[in-house]
């Protein structure tokens, strides 16, 4: 029963891809003109264009082509930047690194922080602590990713001129010049993440403490944070990871702003990148890898619930 | 006889309906409100009362001291009586940009969000009402929409056919009509189950009359909350997308793209970058306040959705 809810569930992942690779195909084809007149620019001539078409295969039509793209994206044969000619596979590959390094980095400290932060909101529901958090993250999590790193960077960049401004890579002789350097896409990544599981936290375990066994042990008189601690938090587990593995997947809308922001050389920028100069290879493969992560934490996310909770394995 | 039973005091005690909820805000919901309604003037009447037009250079001779032969810069000038909140990277006003902003931002935003409860409220309803088949199709479709993240849709979109506003608008209001789908299916269809439909139906009523006069009603409170939540969430895409420089294109002032402009300011001390910021913080923080009062009035059901 189990298996075969997770092969379910994983097949919706792979539609969900399919969409994605259908929709971002679709893309290069409501460009007018195509590839080959980009490429050539004011040379295109016709009979130019027509040997070029002949070579990259555009005279095929658009579901064979779909298909060839589709095998290429698989085997990882990613092709060309329309921009200065370089194989993608090279401008991706430092890039993609940067990117996880951030995440992980951001994952490591942003993850345990405000688990402890939503459980002490949550231990102690209608308490200042609990006011203050609850509207600071309320706060938090209205506001622009941009406005947070802004606001980080005028106060810790320029006022007190604790950190650089931009995230500069370059050699690093120690693990703490690393961490100087990145200090401010990490801060402002974790505040973001922060602020989601946070909330998230507390909302999971106010509900699992709102059940009749917590309300059983309560009536038996056993202190407060040994419910907590003992009854609640293994009941809440499930559910957290699965808040966990979501908020690892709203990393992918954070980072493309804040690499941004920060000038700093990850993936997401080089998408951006793509996007203002139109590049459609490099914007196509950097949002099939975005994508490809976020169905898979998705997935991960929704195993987590269903081993947690068995009612979730039998649908209606 | 009779009359004292008309007039017996048991009768008058009696309401002949039941007192009506009031909303009561808290002293944040209430500051909440007044801060909305402030943008919302502000967008109807800051292009006619902002002292200046929000693509104008201001000259230099404006702000040259008077007697002295120096003609000072324009760009990122602090606060003064000609500019309140001083100017930007290319001279131009930025209380003026704020105030034209405001009608560009918070415009493009309800229209999209107004377009996003069109088309989700009518295929959610839809699929709460049609069959299982068409409930089936709709939802794989929006569910495979639904887990792909907002920003790479918009990215691949905007690369693949520009970025004007009709499109920003039409493009945010799909995106977000998953969402409204989402929420509107669900409720429609604990709606089209109840008893009173039952009852409906079985005195004969036609399924346009069901849905116009039962189901509709009845989704229209839980619906609005949500609509204050959906705008917060696309203001702060569209910001985004213009923060990156792929939203509102220049020289239309958009609080989005005038933080992005104004970023090199931020090392002068220039407001030029920070204002707009707040600008959008104040306006999102604003709604998410009222949301959270009005949720927590209703029971707090709503609240679980907030997060």
């Amino acid at each position: 029963m189990m298996g075969q809810m997770i092969l379910r569930r994983a097949g919706i992942g792979l539609a969900t891809l399919w969409v994605v690779s259908v929709l971002v195909f679709a893309g290069t084809e409501i460009l007018p003109g195509d590839v080959a007149e980009v490429m050539l620019g004011q040379e295109a001539t016709p009979v130019a264009l027509e040997n070029l078409r002949e070579k990259l295969g555009l005279n095929k039509p658009a579901p064979v082509r779909y298909l060839e793209w589709l095998q290429d994206m698989a085997t990882a044969d990613l092709g060309m930047s329309q921009a200065g000619g370089t194989s993608i596979d090279k401008l991706i590959g430092s890039r993609l690194y940067n990117t996880m390094l951030l995440s992980a980095i951001v994952a490591a400290i942003a993850v345990p922080v405000s688990l402890i932060l939503g459980l002490l909101a949550a231990m102690f529901p209608g308490s200042r602590l609990d006011r203050i958090i609850t509207s600071a993250t309320l706060c938090l999590i209205s506001v622009p990713e941009f406005f947070i790193a802004t606001l980080l960077v005028l106060i810790l960049a320029i006022q007190l001129n604790w950190l650089p401004a931009i995230a500069y890579i370059t050699e690093f002789n120690s693990v703490w010049q690393l961490l100087r350097s990145l200090a401010m896409p990490i801060l402002t990544l974790c505040i973001v993440i922060a602020a989601q599981i946070i909330r998230m936290t507390r909302a999971t375990v106010l509900n699992v403490m709102s059940s009749p066994y917590i309300e059983m042990a309560i009536l038996k008189g056993v202190p407060r944070k040994r419910i907590i601690l003992r009854h609640a938090l293994f009941n809440a587990i499930g559910p957290i990871v699965n808040v966990i593995a979501l908020n690892l997947a709203y990393l992918v809308s954070g980072v493309v702003i804040v690499e941004t922001i920060f000038a700093y050389p990850g993936l997401a920028k080089l998408m951006v990148d793509g996007v203002q100069t139109r590049d459609m290879p490099l914007v196509q493969t950097c949002a099939m890898i975005f994508c490809t992560t976020y169905v898979v934490l998705i997935f991960v996310a929704d195993l987590a619930a269903m081993m947690s909770n068995p009612r979730l394995r039998h649908p209606k | 006889m009779t009359e004292s039973i008309a007039t017996s005091p048991q009768f008058d005690e009696l309401p002949d309906a039941p007192p009506k909820r009031r909303l009561k805000l808290s002293w944040s919901g209430k500051l909440a409100v007044c801060v909305v309604s402030f943008w919302i003037v502000i967008a109807f009447i800051g292009p006619y009362i902002s002292p200046y037009h929000e693509a104008e250079f201001l000259e230099e001779d404006l702000f040259r001291v008077a007697g002295s032969d120096e003609y000072p810069e324009v760009e990122f000038q602090g606060i003064s009586k000609i500019t309140l909140l001083g100017t930007d990277y290319l001279g131009r006003d930025t209380l003026s940009r704020i105030m034209w902003g405001a009608r560009t931002t918070i415009g493009i935003s309800l229209a999209a969000t107004l377009l996003a409860y069109f088309v989700g409220v009518t295929l959610g309803i839809a699929a709460a009402a049609g069959g299982s088949r068409l409930d089936a199709m709709l939802s794989r479709v929006n569910d495979a929409f639904l887990s792909i993240p907002h920003i790479m849709l918009g990215l691949i979109v905007i690369a693949a056919v520009g970025s004007t506003i009709p499109i920003l608008i039409i493009m945010s209001g799909l995106i977000y009509a998953t969402s409204v789908f989402r929420i509107a299916r669900s409720l429609g269809q604990e709606i089209f189950v109840s008893d009173y439909v039952e009852a409906a139906r079985v005195r004969g009523e036609g399924l346009w009359w069901v849905i116009t006069r039962e189901v509709l009603p009845n989704v229209a409170m839980p619906l609005a909350t949500d609509f204050g939540l959906r705008l917060v969430f696309v203001i702060l895409f569209i910001s985004s997308l213009s923060f990156l420089g792929l939203g509102v294109q220049p020289p239309m002032a958009d609080w989005g793209s005038m933080v992005k402009e104004n970023l090199s300011g931020l090392a002068y001390g220039a407001l030029a970058p920070m204002a707009p910021a707040f600008a959008i913080a104040s306006l999102t923080i604003s709604i998410n306040m009222i949301v959270d009062d009005i949720s927590a009035h209703s029971g707090g059901k709503l609240a679980k959705r907030l997060i």
